[in-house]
């Protein structure tokens, strides 16, 4: 995790299962609560594995930072992870970027 | 040619990689696609998933139990619990309901089940548990195509 100006950027890898879900869920808030945080970006490039309690984690994550007036961007899905964002309809919801540097830009930090 | 294996282990979430990574490993011989292969690790870790927090309410003592049968190219799954059961099937099967939103589950999981399997039956008694079978044709193996 890092934080550039307003944008908690949260770099995954490995496997985000229910077991990974709820540490994810935990760090997630506390830098929201703690710090000077608008926006997330979520780089998905080193995620392996992902499955429905991933699914639930970003969701959650999505509300809070719209709670806070803030947006949310996914980057760097692989086919099978955006599978199942095409199933839940979360793709309707949360925006994706190809790339970190991409959705920054977006969001105004270069 | 028929081929078995059967796996049982304790209701804990570390467990869930464990199980996805090992069905995944016994599957291997029928040499499926990257694709089959995330395919049946995600429905794997969905019902254990279930199992773990719905069936057994996160109580490590409860038992997990998985059996894979593999005939020919075709892989049947029996992934069961002996938890609390589910109330009502055809409402837990709908997509995005969840009994418990609060812990933030999408309510996918017997959803993406489906959509990655051929079949999928749900057998379930409140207070007895929960068994989910699963069947999934393999395209035919690259040896047999050449």
């Amino acid at each position: 995790m890092e934080i550039r100006n307003d944008v908690l950027c949260i770099r995954l890898s490995g496997e985000l299962d229910h077991h990974a879900a709820d540490e994810l869920r935990q760090r997630a808030t506390s830098a929201l609560e703690e710090q000077n945080v608008r926006h997330i970006v979520l780089n998905l490039e080193h995620l392996t594995f992902m499955d429905s309690s991933g699914l639930g984690v970003i969701l959650g994550r999505y509300k809070h930072i719209k709670q806070l007036h803030g947006e949310m961007i996914v980057c760097a899905v692989s086919p099978p992870i955006k599978r199942l964002f095409d199933m839940s309809g979360l793709f309707k919801i949360v925006r994706l970027e190809e790339s970190e540097e991409f959705a920054l830009e977006r969001l105004g930090v270069a | 040619m028929k081929n078995e294996m059967n796996l049982q282990f304790s209701a804990l979430s570390q467990n869930e990689s464990f199980a996805r990574v090992t069905v995944a490993s016994f599957i291997a011989q029928l040499d499926p696609t990257m694709d089959e292969l995330t395919e049946i690790k995600t429905v794997v870790s969905e019902a254990v998933t279930n199992s773990i927090i719905h069936g057994y309410e996160n109580n490590p003592d409860g038992k997990v139990f998985i059996s894979v049968l593999l005939e020919d190219s075709t892989v049947e799954l029996v992934i069961r619990d002996m938890g609390v059961g589910i109330g009502d099937i055809d409402e837990a099967r709908q997509p995005l309901y969840t009994s418990k939103p609060e812990l933030e589950r999408s309510g996918m999981g017997f959803t993406i089940m489906e959509n990655f399997m051929d079949e999928v039956e749900v057998r379930s008694e409140p207070s007895f548990g929960t068994e989910i079978r699963m069947k999934k044709h393999l395209l035919k193996s690259k040896a047999m195509c050449n």
